[in-house]
């Protein structure tokens, strides 16, 4: 379990420090995330104790996401003031990804499967 | 008694203790309050849980700084969390390989489709370019799509409140839009709505079958990454944010 919770850090450390140092736009713990995938690759297998870190963390995934939402106090009126952009941003635009990556991804496949 | 009371409140109040048990608290109250209003995806144990947070800073006359001196340790697990996605991603790299082409084609797509028309649509209807920066990262993963909005300028809690709504959305739409298309292979309806509509997407297609609910998984975790180096350097040229 420590060890896990150190590997998982250090991993995020080294995509923070990344970032700054290359100035990079990327979030540090995506870094950190395929930093980790690559290491994972590299070593092979899946340690247990990680595996059993990252279920229990990514089980409460949701609860995490409270704090920063609960920031949402702070900026009343922006919402106040373009809901009606928003709400008609989330749906349109919500609606069209989903058709473009279906659309895309079932005439790729049927191609790659009748080469 | 009355003045005794006061010194309690006034010492846990300022106290991070205080703050990060009533988070931990009413996010199970909010747990409990989805299950007895039968699960539905618009009522979100999140937003049940920001709703009531918010009511009770604003009744008790708190403020969010000194609220999130207690929340913060729940807020700062959000990286970590990131960091741990590598593992889902592990887990399927045998499907991965086999239709890399594709889904990243299809990945790039439909993050660049999700993030352009939702800006493009709230900057022609007349929003604050604040609300733009904050809107464009909302199809990715909560704790990737707040570190986007940061990146870019815009405000990650706003950010957190739009990933929910397009998850609830997502998944009240693809049942319907599914159909529509004729779309029968799992592998693409899982893509798709882990791709558009990150965890609350996935967790609906679990509920289509295992491989739909593996897909989706890879789906989020691709749009995460994608989004994360597509759309900060593309920011600056979204329409509304021209200079």
């Amino acid at each position: 379990m420590l060890q896990a919770i150190i590997l998982i850090l250090l991993c995020q450390l080294a995509g923070e420090i990344t970032v700054l140092l290359l100035n990079l736009p990327v979030p540090g713990p995506v870094l950190g995330m395929l930093l980790l995938f690559g290491g994972l690759l590299w070593y092979g297998q899946m340690p247990p104790a990680l595996k059993h870190f990252s279920d229990t963390l990514l089980r409460h995934l949701a609860l995490l996401f409270v704090p920063a939402g609960v920031g949402l106090m702070a900026h009343f009126s922006l919402v106040a003031r373009d809901w009606l952009p928003l709400l008609a941003a989330l749906v349109i635009s919500t609606a069209l990804a989903l058709v473009v990556t279906m659309l895309v991804l079932a005439a790729l496949i049927r191609a790659q499967d009748r080469p | 008694m009355n003045e005794e009371f006061t010194d309690i409140w006034a010492f846990l109040a300022a106290s991070p203790l205080l703050w990060l048990t009533m988070t931990l608290v009413v996010f199970q109250v909010a747990l409990w309050l989805h299950r007895q209003l039968g699960g539905s995806m618009i009522l979100h144990p999140v937003l049940i849980a920001m709703a009531l947070l918010i009511s009770i800073l604003l009744l008790t006359g708190t403020d969010y700084d000194t609220y999130f001196e207690g929340a913060q340790f729940i807020h700062f697990m959000l990286g970590p969390a990131t960091v741990a996605l590598a593992i889902p991603l592990y887990e399927h790299r045998h499907q991965i390989r086999q239709l890399l082409l594709p889904l990243l084609v299809a990945g790039v797509a439909g993050a660049l489709v999700a993030a352009i028309s939702a800006v493009l649509v709230a900057a022609l209807l007349g929003a604050d370019p604040l609300t733009l920066l904050s809107l464009a990262p909302k199809s990715v993963t909560s704790p990737i799509a707040m570190g986007i909005a940061e990146k870019i300028g815009g405000l990650p809690s706003l950010t957190a409140a739009l990933v929910l709504l397009t998850g609830a959305i997502g998944c009240l739409l693809s049942p319907l839009l599914i159909r529509l298309l004729g779309i029968r292979d799992d592998r693409v309806k899982g893509f798709a709505l882990g791709l558009s509509a990150h965890g609350f997407g996935t967790a609906q297609a679990f509920g289509i079958s295992a491989t739909a609910g593996a897909f989706a998984g890879l789906g989020l975790t691709l749009a995460g990454v994608m989004t994360a180096f597509l759309l900060p350097p593309v920011t600056p040229w979204l329409p509304g944010l021209l200079p």
